[in-house]
């Protein structure tokens, strides 16, 4: 009796720290929103992480969909070749990375890049008391810390995924003409003639969710870190862990907001 | 306002972690223009201490008043202003490893957040912290440096800079000596004790180096078990006739205190 017991109230608590979690993140976004309407805002540290996700991920986010492009064209040949079907082949590509791979690619590739990265530095600052600091030193630490990096990792990310899906497209391209035998101009006009502006303005929406998200993990795990080199290690985790996570849950739901009439 | 009105003035002041009580009814009036020192031991509370005045750390319950104010039942915005005159010097400097020297020093008076006096342009703020580093005994050119760059003593001077730099009416110091040699410390207390003159400024330090806490200290206290056991002058902490305070700033073994090894 006693272990059923245990075993409920141990159920409980961890849906109890999931909600109270959760609540706290929700809070915590929140409260770095409201700076963006509450000057001063902190453009230094704005442009530096617009720079470093926007331009120092690009050759991260550019290879993978490169490849991711290349991989579909092919694995779709190998399936629709039995069919006699290839001309979709363009029309899949382009669908499948602006509307899919483009966002969720480079979300996940940004989310181990810079959700981690934020995590860290904010981390160690927390545990240096460098947060601390700021706040003697009459900055508030969410305004100067946090509210810059959630804006740029909203901004940057729709950026990378158009680059991704530029990049994916050839990559599907490439390997259709090369490797394929598809003639160049009618794989052109098939991509074109698929692909409605509806798919490319989701892609981007999708990405600026998960920017935002991404941001806000690396910032909220960074922020709460407690304990030295270990806590900043287990934030860091947790800030990768989070943004993915959360990544894929949203990347259905806005999927199914915006797809599933 | 008379002479008579405490600069810092702490009644009741109570916080607890958990069901660990760190605060448990601290009374403290610190004068202006007096420097008091606080010893403890390590978690003791005395960081707590500081962080409550700070408005780092929410006290369960107690006031502390600034000049009068009792800035914990201000609304935010002025209580950000009454804490704006505090300068704090970290235990571990906190400098920010991505500024460099001379941006640390001057950060305060470029904040854009600042309540008290314009915010500083950036070339008169760099002039600033030049002058600034050179009162803590150091070289101008060391404000290009990054705070990696630094000698752990170094550091601790930047950070010193750092807090005086607005020419707060009120400085903090966390362990002021920790992880320095013991000329260094005479050194760095040295640096504190004319810079607490030159402002005028009212001070308080948390400090366990005896050494140290009769160099900075006018006054002092002793902080055990989350209650102040005993104040009185800095000269006397080593035959304040507490036995408590005796074993203490002896460092006996045996005594009334017996180590708290879990906490």
């Amino acid at each position: 009796m006693n272990a059923i017991l245990d075993f409920i109230a141990a159920l409980g608590r961890a849906a109890l720290n999931l909600v109270r979690t959760a609540g706290a993140m929700a809070l915590f976004g929140l409260a770095g929103l409201s700076h963006l309407v509450r000057p001063p805002f902190y453009w230094r540290i704005f442009l530096g992480s617009l720079v470093e996700i926007g331009f120092f991920s690009l050759p991260v986010v550019a290879l993978t969909a490169l490849f991711s492009g290349g991989v579909i064209a092919l694995q779709s040949y190998t399936g629709f070749a039995q069919y006699h079907v290839q001309s979709a082949i363009a029309g899949i590509v382009v669908l499948s990375v602006t509307r899919e791979l483009g966002p969720v690619l480079a979300g996940l590739m940004v989310a181990g890049r810079v959700g981690a990265a934020m995590a860290a530095e904010i981390g160690t600052m927390r545990v240096t008391d460098q947060v601390d600091a700021l706040t003697t030193l009459s900055t508030n630490p969410v305004k100067y810390l946090v509210t810059p990096r959630l804006l740029a990792g909203t901004l940057a990310l729709p950026f990378l995924v158009l680059v991704a899906d530029i990049l994916g497209v050839m990559g599907g391209f490439t390997v259709s003409v090369v490797k394929l035998d598809f003639s160049a101009p009618a794989y052109i006009a098939a991509t074109l003639t698929t692909v409605k502006p509806i798919d490319i303005t989701v892609g981007l929406a999708k990405a600026a969710v998960f920017g935002f998200l991404i941001a806000l993990m690396g910032c909220y795990h960074g922020y709460h870190s407690r304990g030295g080199a270990e806590g900043v290690g287990a934030a860091t985790t947790s800030a990768v862990v989070g943004a993915s996570i959360l990544l894929l849950a949203f990347d259905y739901l806005l999927t199914d907001v915006f797809f599933s009439q | 306002m008379t002479d008579a009105t405490p600069k810092i003035r702490i009644r009741g002041l109570t916080k607890s972690f958990g069901s660990k009580r760190v605060l448990d009814g601290i009374d403290l009036d610190v004068m202006p223009g007096t420097s008091c020192v606080v010893i403890g031991g390590s978690g003791s509370g005395k960081s707590v201490l500081l962080r409550c005045i700070l408005g780092l750390i929410a006290p369960d319950s107690g006031s502390i008043e600034i000049d009068g104010v009792d800035i914990l039942t201000l609304p935010a915005r002025r209580r950000e202003g009454a804490i704006e005159k505090i300068g704090m010097l970290f235990q571990n400097g906190a400098l920010f490893d991505s500024l460099s020297v001379w941006e640390n020093v001057a950060f305060g008076l470029m904040a854009a957040g600042r309540r008290h006096g314009a915010r500083m342009p950036r070339a008169e703020a760099r002039a600033h912290a030049g002058r600034v580093l050179e009162q803590v005994g150091l070289d101008p050119s060391v404000g290009a440096l990054y705070p990696s760059e630094l000698s752990g003593g170094m550091q601790k001077r930047v950070g010193l800079a750092r807090a005086i730099a607005s020419q707060p009416d009120i400085l903090f110091f966390d362990e002021p000596t920790t992880g320095l040699d013991p000329i260094m410390g005479a050194v760095i207390d040295g640096l504190i004790v004319d810079c607490v003159r030159r402002l005028g400024s009212t001070a308080i330090a948390i400090t366990h180096d005896m050494a140290s806490a009769r160099r900075i200290g006018d006054r002092a206290a002793m902080l055990y078990q989350g209650k102040l056991i005993w104040q009185g002058p800095a000269s006397a902490l080593l035959d304040s006739g507490n036995p408590m305070v005796d074993q203490f700033t002896h460092g006996r073994r045996e005594g009334p205190i017996s180590m708290e090894l879990r906490r």
